[in-house]
Protein backbone atom coordinates (compact mmCIF):
# COMPACT_ATOMS: atom_id res chain seq x y z
CA UNK A 1 0.00 0.00 0.00
CA UNK A 2 0.92 3.36 -0.81
CA UNK A 3 2.84 5.64 1.67
CA UNK A 4 0.66 9.18 2.69
CA UNK A 5 3.42 11.96 2.11
CA UNK A 6 4.92 14.55 4.65
CA UNK A 7 5.79 17.13 1.92
CA UNK A 8 7.86 20.25 3.77
CA UNK A 9 7.32 23.32 1.99
CA UNK A 10 10.15 25.99 1.72
CA UNK A 11 9.76 29.12 0.41
CA UNK A 12 12.82 30.67 -1.66
CA UNK A 13 13.66 34.73 -2.55
CA UNK A 14 16.64 35.23 -4.31
CA UNK A 15 18.19 32.20 -3.31
CA UNK A 16 18.03 32.36 0.27
CA UNK A 17 14.87 30.89 2.53
CA UNK A 18 12.25 33.91 3.30
CA UNK A 19 12.31 32.93 6.72
CA UNK A 20 15.29 30.93 8.35
CA UNK A 21 14.51 27.29 9.24
CA UNK A 22 14.74 26.52 12.67
CA UNK A 23 15.67 22.94 13.36
CA UNK A 24 15.88 21.65 17.35
CA UNK A 25 19.24 22.58 18.72
CA UNK A 26 18.40 25.99 17.44
CA UNK A 27 20.41 25.72 13.87
CA UNK A 28 18.90 28.39 12.18
CA UNK A 29 19.94 28.44 8.51
CA UNK A 30 18.73 30.44 5.56
CA UNK A 31 20.01 27.95 2.68
CA UNK A 32 17.61 26.02 0.93
CA UNK A 33 20.02 23.49 0.02
CA UNK A 34 21.09 22.82 3.54
CA UNK A 35 17.27 23.12 5.10
CA UNK A 36 16.75 20.53 2.36
CA UNK A 37 19.17 18.16 3.18
CA UNK A 38 17.88 18.72 6.70
CA UNK A 39 14.73 17.32 6.14
CA UNK A 40 15.95 14.32 3.46
CA UNK A 41 17.85 13.24 6.49
CA UNK A 42 14.53 13.70 8.84
CA UNK A 43 12.38 11.88 6.39
CA UNK A 44 10.63 13.95 4.10
CA UNK A 45 8.59 12.32 1.41
CA UNK A 46 9.33 14.56 -1.22
CA UNK A 47 10.21 19.00 -0.75
CA UNK A 48 8.47 21.74 -2.64
CA UNK A 49 10.69 24.53 -3.51
CA UNK A 50 8.45 27.41 -4.31
CA UNK A 51 10.06 30.62 -6.13
CA UNK A 52 8.87 33.60 -5.04
CA UNK A 53 11.69 36.17 -6.73
CA UNK A 54 10.05 38.21 -9.19
CA UNK A 55 12.92 39.57 -11.54
CA UNK A 56 14.89 37.43 -14.15
CA UNK A 57 17.74 38.05 -12.92
CA UNK A 58 16.78 36.03 -9.65
CA UNK A 59 15.55 33.25 -11.62
CA UNK A 60 18.93 32.23 -12.74
CA UNK A 61 19.88 32.05 -8.94
CA UNK A 62 16.60 30.16 -8.19
CA UNK A 63 17.68 27.48 -10.93
CA UNK A 64 21.06 26.89 -9.16
CA UNK A 65 19.31 26.34 -5.92
CA UNK A 66 17.28 23.25 -7.71
CA UNK A 67 20.64 21.92 -9.42
CA UNK A 68 22.52 21.98 -6.07
CA UNK A 69 19.60 19.87 -4.05
CA UNK A 70 19.33 17.78 -6.72
CA UNK A 71 22.76 16.94 -6.26
CA UNK A 72 22.57 16.33 -2.84
CA UNK A 73 19.07 14.92 -1.82
CA UNK A 74 17.53 11.35 -3.23
CA UNK A 75 13.97 11.78 -2.58
CA UNK A 76 11.50 13.49 -4.89
CA UNK A 77 11.43 16.97 -5.19
CA UNK A 78 8.49 19.67 -7.16
CA UNK A 79 9.56 23.19 -7.86
CA UNK A 80 6.52 26.13 -8.31
CA UNK A 81 6.64 29.51 -8.80
CA UNK A 82 7.93 31.81 -11.72
CA UNK A 83 6.45 28.79 -13.99
CA UNK A 84 4.39 30.53 -16.72
CA UNK A 85 5.36 28.11 -20.17
CA UNK A 86 6.29 25.02 -21.12
CA UNK A 87 9.96 26.29 -21.51
CA UNK A 88 9.81 27.21 -17.79
CA UNK A 89 9.08 23.47 -16.55
CA UNK A 90 11.48 22.32 -18.51
CA UNK A 91 14.22 24.67 -17.28
CA UNK A 92 13.72 23.15 -13.36
CA UNK A 93 13.35 19.76 -14.63
CA UNK A 94 16.13 19.59 -16.61
CA UNK A 95 18.26 21.23 -13.03
CA UNK A 96 16.70 18.02 -11.40
CA UNK A 97 13.60 18.57 -9.92
CA UNK A 98 10.69 15.59 -10.74
CA UNK A 99 7.78 17.46 -10.81
CA UNK A 100 6.48 21.52 -11.53
CA UNK A 101 3.54 23.40 -9.67
CA UNK A 102 1.33 25.63 -11.57
CA UNK A 103 -0.78 28.01 -9.53
CA UNK A 104 -1.85 31.48 -11.67
CA UNK A 105 -0.55 30.64 -15.04
CA UNK A 106 -3.06 27.32 -15.06
CA UNK A 107 -5.85 29.79 -14.42
CA UNK A 108 -4.67 32.38 -17.06
CA UNK A 109 -3.79 29.75 -19.29
CA UNK A 110 -5.62 26.21 -18.67
CA UNK A 111 -3.90 24.79 -21.93
CA UNK A 112 -0.63 24.73 -20.50
CA UNK A 113 -1.48 21.69 -18.34
CA UNK A 114 -1.88 19.78 -21.25
CA UNK A 115 1.35 21.12 -22.48
CA UNK A 116 2.85 20.20 -19.61
CA UNK A 117 1.58 16.69 -19.07
CA UNK A 118 2.08 16.25 -23.26
CA UNK A 119 5.76 17.30 -22.80
CA UNK A 120 7.25 15.73 -19.55
CA UNK A 121 4.13 13.22 -18.19
CA UNK A 122 1.12 13.99 -16.22
CA UNK A 123 3.04 12.98 -12.90
CA UNK A 124 5.46 15.87 -13.41
CA UNK A 125 2.60 18.50 -13.25
CA UNK A 126 0.85 19.58 -10.38
CA UNK A 127 -1.78 21.90 -10.28
CA UNK A 128 -1.84 24.24 -7.28
CA UNK A 129 -4.54 25.21 -5.90
CA UNK A 130 -5.47 28.62 -3.68
CA UNK A 131 -8.77 28.02 -2.22
CA UNK A 132 -11.50 30.31 -0.79
CA UNK A 133 -14.47 29.74 0.94
CA UNK A 134 -17.47 31.71 -0.41
CA UNK A 135 -21.54 31.76 0.34
CA UNK A 136 -22.83 28.94 -1.89
CA UNK A 137 -24.00 30.73 -5.66
CA UNK A 138 -24.95 29.72 -8.71
CA UNK A 139 -21.03 30.67 -10.21
CA UNK A 140 -19.65 28.95 -7.03
CA UNK A 141 -22.20 25.72 -6.22
CA UNK A 142 -19.32 24.42 -3.99
CA UNK A 143 -18.60 27.46 -2.08
CA UNK A 144 -15.06 27.03 -2.27
CA UNK A 145 -14.02 29.38 -4.50
CA UNK A 146 -10.36 29.54 -6.17
CA UNK A 147 -8.21 33.05 -6.22
CA UNK A 148 -4.86 34.03 -7.63
CA UNK A 149 -2.00 36.10 -6.51
CA UNK A 150 -1.53 34.72 -3.11
CA UNK A 151 -5.00 35.00 -2.39
CA UNK A 152 -5.63 38.77 -3.53
CA UNK A 153 -7.97 38.10 -6.71
CA UNK A 154 -11.08 35.97 -6.83
CA UNK A 155 -11.63 34.20 -10.48
CA UNK A 156 -14.91 33.24 -10.21
CA UNK A 157 -14.05 29.74 -10.68
CA UNK A 158 -15.46 26.74 -8.65
CA UNK A 159 -12.88 25.03 -6.63
CA UNK A 160 -14.67 21.61 -7.24
CA UNK A 161 -15.01 22.12 -10.98
CA UNK A 162 -11.35 23.93 -10.82
CA UNK A 163 -10.15 20.29 -9.66
CA UNK A 164 -11.52 18.58 -12.32
CA UNK A 165 -11.25 20.85 -15.26
CA UNK A 166 -7.35 20.32 -14.19
CA UNK A 167 -7.67 16.29 -14.20
CA UNK A 168 -9.09 16.03 -17.48
CA UNK A 169 -6.36 18.82 -18.49
CA UNK A 170 -4.01 15.92 -17.96
CA UNK A 171 -2.87 17.21 -14.28
CA UNK A 172 -0.90 14.36 -12.51
CA UNK A 173 -1.64 15.80 -9.11
CA UNK A 174 -3.22 18.84 -6.99
CA UNK A 175 -2.06 21.14 -4.27
CA UNK A 176 -5.41 21.90 -2.38
CA UNK A 177 -4.60 25.02 -0.34
CA UNK A 178 -7.04 27.11 1.71
CA UNK A 179 -6.39 30.34 2.18
CA UNK A 180 -8.38 30.50 5.11
CA UNK A 181 -6.92 27.82 7.25
CA UNK A 182 -3.39 29.04 6.00
CA UNK A 183 -1.15 30.37 8.80
CA UNK A 184 -3.96 29.36 11.65
CA UNK A 185 -2.58 26.78 12.91
CA UNK A 186 -6.12 25.44 13.57
CA UNK A 187 -5.69 22.60 11.21
CA UNK A 188 -6.43 22.01 7.45
CA UNK A 189 -9.86 22.99 5.83
CA UNK A 190 -10.86 19.10 5.87
CA UNK A 191 -13.87 19.20 3.99
CA UNK A 192 -12.51 21.09 1.11
CA UNK A 193 -9.61 18.64 1.11
CA UNK A 194 -12.26 15.70 1.40
CA UNK A 195 -14.67 17.40 -1.43
CA UNK A 196 -11.92 17.58 -3.84
CA UNK A 197 -10.32 14.04 -3.27
CA UNK A 198 -14.09 12.57 -3.97
CA UNK A 199 -13.99 14.58 -7.09
CA UNK A 200 -11.18 13.81 -9.05
CA UNK A 201 -8.88 10.28 -8.60
CA UNK A 202 -5.51 11.85 -8.99
CA UNK A 203 -3.62 11.87 -5.69
CA UNK A 204 -4.39 15.39 -3.41
CA UNK A 205 -2.43 17.21 -1.49
CA UNK A 206 -3.55 19.34 1.56
CA UNK A 207 -2.34 22.35 1.94
CA UNK A 208 -2.51 25.12 4.85
CA UNK A 209 -2.89 25.04 8.30
CA UNK A 210 -0.57 22.44 9.91
CA UNK A 211 -0.26 23.26 13.38
CA UNK A 212 0.08 19.90 15.32
CA UNK A 213 0.96 16.40 13.82
CA UNK A 214 -2.82 15.49 14.58
CA UNK A 215 -3.93 17.81 11.73
CA UNK A 216 -1.61 15.92 9.79
CA UNK A 217 -3.30 12.66 10.45
CA UNK A 218 -6.63 14.38 9.92
CA UNK A 219 -5.57 15.25 6.37
CA UNK A 220 -4.90 11.81 5.33
CA UNK A 221 -7.21 10.19 7.09
CA UNK A 222 -9.49 8.00 4.71
CA UNK A 223 -12.38 7.59 7.51
CA UNK A 224 -15.41 10.04 7.26
CA UNK A 225 -13.71 12.58 9.26
CA UNK A 226 -11.05 12.85 7.79
CA UNK A 227 -9.53 14.66 4.60
CA UNK A 228 -8.24 11.28 2.88
CA UNK A 229 -5.71 13.21 1.23
CA UNK A 230 -2.81 11.41 0.05
CA UNK A 231 0.28 13.65 1.42
CA UNK A 232 0.28 16.48 3.62
CA UNK A 233 2.34 19.69 3.07
CA UNK A 234 3.93 21.11 6.01
CA UNK A 235 5.79 24.56 6.99
CA UNK A 236 5.97 26.33 10.05
CA UNK A 237 5.53 23.18 11.97
CA UNK A 238 8.79 21.96 11.06
CA UNK A 239 10.26 25.10 10.28
CA UNK A 240 10.32 26.74 13.59
CA UNK A 241 11.69 23.57 14.80
CA UNK A 242 8.17 22.69 16.88
CA UNK A 243 8.38 19.17 15.73
CA UNK A 244 10.63 16.88 13.34
CA UNK A 245 9.44 15.38 10.43
CA UNK A 246 9.60 12.19 12.39
CA UNK A 247 8.00 13.24 15.35
CA UNK A 248 4.67 14.22 13.16
CA UNK A 249 5.12 10.51 11.10
CA UNK A 250 4.91 8.61 14.86
CA UNK A 251 2.22 10.59 15.87
CA UNK A 252 0.68 9.59 11.94
CA UNK A 253 1.36 5.69 12.31
CA UNK A 254 0.04 5.55 15.57
CA UNK A 255 -2.90 6.80 14.92
CA UNK A 256 -3.32 4.58 12.01
CA UNK A 257 -1.78 5.91 9.04
CA UNK A 258 0.58 4.44 6.74
CA UNK A 259 3.66 6.34 6.80
CA UNK A 260 7.10 5.77 5.75
CA UNK A 261 9.08 5.33 9.18
CA UNK A 262 12.15 3.87 7.68
CA UNK A 263 15.05 6.27 5.65
CA UNK B 1 33.28 2.90 -14.67
CA UNK B 2 29.72 2.22 -14.93
CA UNK B 3 27.94 3.09 -17.78
CA UNK B 4 24.24 5.01 -17.92
CA UNK B 5 23.10 4.40 -20.87
CA UNK B 6 22.01 7.46 -22.75
CA UNK B 7 18.89 6.19 -25.79
CA UNK B 8 16.94 9.81 -24.86
CA UNK B 9 14.13 8.14 -22.49
CA UNK B 10 14.78 10.42 -19.63
CA UNK B 11 16.08 9.87 -16.22
CA UNK B 12 20.25 9.16 -17.09
CA UNK B 13 20.59 12.51 -14.92
CA UNK B 14 19.35 11.75 -11.93
CA UNK B 15 20.88 8.35 -12.11
CA UNK B 16 24.18 9.86 -12.72
CA UNK B 17 23.69 12.72 -9.45
CA UNK B 18 23.10 9.81 -7.54
CA UNK B 19 26.32 7.28 -8.31
CA UNK B 20 28.38 10.92 -8.30
CA UNK B 21 27.15 11.21 -4.79
CA UNK B 22 28.32 7.59 -3.66
CA UNK B 23 31.83 8.49 -5.50
CA UNK B 24 31.35 5.68 -8.36
CA UNK B 25 33.06 6.67 -11.21
CA UNK B 26 30.30 7.14 -14.02
CA UNK B 27 29.67 8.43 -17.61
CA UNK B 28 25.73 9.04 -19.62
CA UNK B 29 27.18 7.22 -22.66
CA UNK B 30 25.26 5.86 -26.11
CA UNK B 31 28.90 5.11 -27.66
CA UNK B 32 28.77 1.11 -28.08
CA UNK B 33 32.44 0.59 -27.49
CA UNK B 34 32.33 2.74 -23.93
CA UNK B 35 29.29 0.59 -23.22
CA UNK B 36 31.19 -2.50 -24.06
CA UNK B 37 34.06 -1.65 -21.88
CA UNK B 38 32.21 -0.70 -18.78
CA UNK B 39 32.28 -2.55 -15.36
CA UNK B 40 28.50 -2.88 -15.60
CA UNK B 41 25.76 -0.82 -17.58
CA UNK B 42 22.75 0.88 -15.73
CA UNK B 43 19.88 0.90 -18.48
CA UNK B 44 17.19 3.77 -16.98
CA UNK B 45 14.34 5.23 -18.91
CA UNK B 46 10.81 7.07 -18.39
CA UNK B 47 8.36 7.52 -20.56
CA UNK B 48 6.55 5.44 -23.11
CA UNK B 49 7.83 1.30 -23.99
CA UNK B 50 6.98 1.86 -27.86
CA UNK B 51 9.07 5.27 -28.21
CA UNK B 52 11.97 3.65 -25.71
CA UNK B 53 12.07 0.53 -28.14
CA UNK B 54 11.92 3.05 -31.36
CA UNK B 55 15.25 5.10 -30.22
CA UNK B 56 16.85 1.54 -29.19
CA UNK B 57 16.29 -0.13 -32.15
CA UNK B 58 17.22 3.01 -34.31
CA UNK B 59 20.76 2.93 -32.67
CA UNK B 60 21.53 -0.37 -32.48
CA UNK B 61 21.82 0.28 -28.67
CA UNK B 62 19.55 -2.80 -28.56
CA UNK B 63 22.21 -5.13 -29.91
CA UNK B 64 24.47 -3.56 -27.58
CA UNK B 65 22.06 -4.64 -24.55
CA UNK B 66 22.07 -8.10 -26.28
CA UNK B 67 25.49 -8.36 -26.16
CA UNK B 68 26.30 -7.18 -23.03
CA UNK B 69 23.80 -9.95 -20.92
CA UNK B 70 25.35 -12.61 -23.30
CA UNK B 71 28.74 -12.14 -22.14
CA UNK B 72 27.87 -11.42 -18.57
CA UNK B 73 28.42 -8.17 -18.47
CA UNK B 74 26.60 -6.65 -14.68
CA UNK B 75 23.22 -4.55 -16.49
CA UNK B 76 20.74 -2.88 -13.60
CA UNK B 77 17.34 -1.74 -15.71
CA UNK B 78 15.49 1.20 -13.92
CA UNK B 79 11.62 1.40 -14.21
CA UNK B 80 10.82 1.74 -18.18
CA UNK B 81 14.43 0.14 -18.66
CA UNK B 82 12.93 -3.15 -15.92
CA UNK B 83 9.51 -2.30 -17.77
CA UNK B 84 11.50 -3.35 -21.55
CA UNK B 85 13.84 -6.05 -20.53
CA UNK B 86 10.99 -8.55 -20.79
CA UNK B 87 9.21 -9.87 -24.40
CA UNK B 88 6.45 -8.15 -24.41
CA UNK B 89 4.48 -4.80 -23.28
CA UNK B 90 0.62 -3.94 -23.84
CA UNK B 91 2.14 -0.80 -23.60
CA UNK B 92 1.41 0.76 -27.31
CA UNK B 93 1.07 -3.35 -27.94
CA UNK B 94 5.22 -3.26 -28.26
CA UNK B 95 7.69 -6.14 -29.07
CA UNK B 96 10.55 -5.60 -26.49
CA UNK B 97 13.65 -6.73 -26.22
CA UNK B 98 13.00 -10.10 -25.07
CA UNK B 99 16.57 -10.44 -22.94
CA UNK B 100 14.48 -12.64 -20.32
CA UNK B 101 10.80 -13.71 -20.43
CA UNK B 102 7.98 -12.60 -19.24
CA UNK B 103 5.40 -9.60 -20.45
CA UNK B 104 4.74 -6.05 -18.74
CA UNK B 105 0.72 -5.55 -18.57
CA UNK B 106 -0.97 -2.05 -17.33
CA UNK B 107 -3.09 -1.54 -14.69
CA UNK B 108 -6.84 -2.74 -14.41
CA UNK B 109 -9.02 0.33 -13.70
CA UNK B 110 -11.13 0.10 -10.29
CA UNK B 111 -8.36 -1.57 -8.11
CA UNK B 112 -8.63 -0.54 -4.41
CA UNK B 113 -6.15 -0.76 -1.82
CA UNK B 114 -6.15 -2.51 1.20
CA UNK B 115 -7.66 0.52 3.66
CA UNK B 116 -10.58 0.36 0.89
CA UNK B 117 -9.29 3.74 -0.94
CA UNK B 118 -9.09 3.95 -4.89
CA UNK B 119 -5.70 2.65 -6.20
CA UNK B 120 -5.67 5.48 -8.96
CA UNK B 121 -3.15 4.92 -11.95
CA UNK B 122 -0.15 5.82 -11.85
CA UNK B 123 1.21 3.96 -8.83
CA UNK B 124 2.99 7.03 -7.81
CA UNK B 125 4.50 7.28 -4.29
CA UNK B 126 6.44 5.50 -1.58
CA UNK B 127 5.87 1.81 -1.13
CA UNK B 128 7.57 -1.50 0.32
CA UNK B 129 8.85 -4.78 -1.24
CA UNK B 130 7.75 -8.22 -0.10
CA UNK B 131 10.86 -9.96 -0.44
CA UNK B 132 10.19 -13.26 -2.41
CA UNK B 133 13.85 -14.49 -3.10
CA UNK B 134 17.80 -13.14 -1.51
CA UNK B 135 19.47 -10.95 -3.72
CA UNK B 136 22.70 -9.32 -3.67
CA UNK B 137 20.74 -5.51 -4.20
CA UNK B 138 19.11 -5.99 -1.24
CA UNK B 139 21.83 -6.57 1.43
CA UNK B 140 21.76 -4.01 3.91
CA UNK B 141 18.12 -2.67 2.82
CA UNK B 142 15.89 -2.93 6.29
CA UNK B 143 12.95 -5.26 5.60
CA UNK B 144 10.25 -2.29 5.73
CA UNK B 145 12.56 0.38 3.57
CA UNK B 146 10.29 1.95 1.29
CA UNK B 147 11.00 2.90 -2.23
CA UNK B 148 9.58 5.37 -4.79
CA UNK B 149 7.40 4.45 -7.53
CA UNK B 150 6.00 6.01 -10.71
CA UNK B 151 4.08 3.57 -13.28
CA UNK B 152 0.90 2.99 -14.96
CA UNK B 153 2.21 -0.72 -16.09
CA UNK B 154 3.98 -2.91 -14.18
CA UNK B 155 6.11 -6.51 -15.15
CA UNK B 156 5.34 -10.43 -15.04
CA UNK B 157 8.58 -11.92 -15.23
CA UNK B 158 9.25 -16.07 -15.67
CA UNK B 159 8.46 -17.03 -11.86
CA UNK B 160 11.47 -18.17 -11.32
CA UNK B 161 13.11 -14.83 -11.73
CA UNK B 162 10.59 -12.65 -9.10
CA UNK B 163 12.91 -11.10 -6.23
CA UNK B 164 10.16 -9.13 -4.32
CA UNK B 165 6.69 -8.14 -4.94
CA UNK B 166 4.48 -4.70 -3.37
CA UNK B 167 0.94 -4.58 -2.95
CA UNK B 168 -1.13 -1.55 -4.95
CA UNK B 169 -4.88 -2.59 -5.82
CA UNK B 170 -2.95 -6.10 -6.73
CA UNK B 171 0.29 -7.56 -5.98
CA UNK B 172 3.02 -7.10 -8.26
CA UNK B 173 6.73 -7.80 -9.48
CA UNK B 174 8.57 -4.79 -8.22
CA UNK B 175 12.20 -6.02 -8.38
CA UNK B 176 13.19 -9.48 -10.70
CA UNK B 177 16.13 -11.02 -11.88
CA UNK B 178 19.36 -12.81 -11.56
CA UNK B 179 23.46 -12.57 -10.75
CA UNK B 180 24.52 -9.88 -12.74
CA UNK B 181 21.04 -9.26 -14.49
CA UNK B 182 18.20 -6.76 -12.37
CA UNK B 183 15.23 -4.98 -12.67
CA UNK B 184 13.55 -2.85 -10.42
CA UNK B 185 10.60 -1.16 -11.24
CA UNK B 186 11.07 1.68 -8.78
CA UNK B 187 13.41 4.34 -8.66
CA UNK B 188 16.86 3.30 -6.60
CA UNK B 189 18.79 6.77 -7.34
CA UNK B 190 15.58 8.84 -5.84
CA UNK B 191 14.56 6.64 -2.55
CA UNK B 192 17.01 7.85 -0.28
CA UNK B 193 19.22 5.96 1.32
CA UNK B 194 17.53 2.41 0.63
CA UNK B 195 17.79 2.77 -2.69
CA UNK B 196 21.16 4.49 -2.79
CA UNK B 197 22.22 1.38 -0.78
CA UNK B 198 21.08 -0.72 -3.86
CA UNK B 199 22.98 1.00 -6.01
CA UNK B 200 26.35 0.57 -4.51
CA UNK B 201 25.14 -3.24 -3.93
CA UNK B 202 25.15 -3.23 -7.80
CA UNK B 203 28.62 -1.16 -8.20
CA UNK B 204 30.27 -3.67 -5.63
CA UNK B 205 28.91 -7.08 -7.87
CA UNK B 206 30.52 -4.94 -10.83
CA UNK B 207 33.79 -4.67 -9.30
CA UNK B 208 34.11 -8.20 -8.09
CA UNK B 209 33.44 -9.41 -11.72
CA UNK B 210 35.25 -7.13 -13.63
CA UNK B 211 38.44 -8.01 -10.84
CA UNK B 212 37.95 -11.76 -11.23
CA UNK B 213 38.54 -10.92 -14.92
Amino acid sequence: MLSKRVIPCLDVRNGRLTKGVKFQGNVDIGDPVASARRYYEEGADEIVFYDITASAEARGIFLDVVERVAAEIFIPFSVGGGIASVEDMRAVLLAGAEKVSINSAAVKDPALVGEGAAAFGSQAIVVGMDVLAVPVSETIPSGYEIVIHGGRKRTGLDAIAWARRCEALGAGELCVNSIDADGTKDGYELRLTRAVVNAVSIPVIASGGAGHPRHMFEAVDVSAHGGGASAALIASIVHYGEYTIRQCKEYMAEHGAQVRLTW
Amino acid sequence: MLAILDYKAGNQTSVRRALEHLAIPCEITADAERLKNAWGIIFPGVGAAGQAMTALTESGLDDTLRQAVAVGQPLLGICLGCQILLTHSQENQTHTLDILPGLCRCFEDGLRQEDGSPAPVPHMGWNRLHVQAPCRLLEGVEPDAEFYFVHSYYVEPASDLVIATTRYGRGFCSLYGRDGLWAAQFHMEKSGRPGLTMLQNFYRYCQEVHHAQ
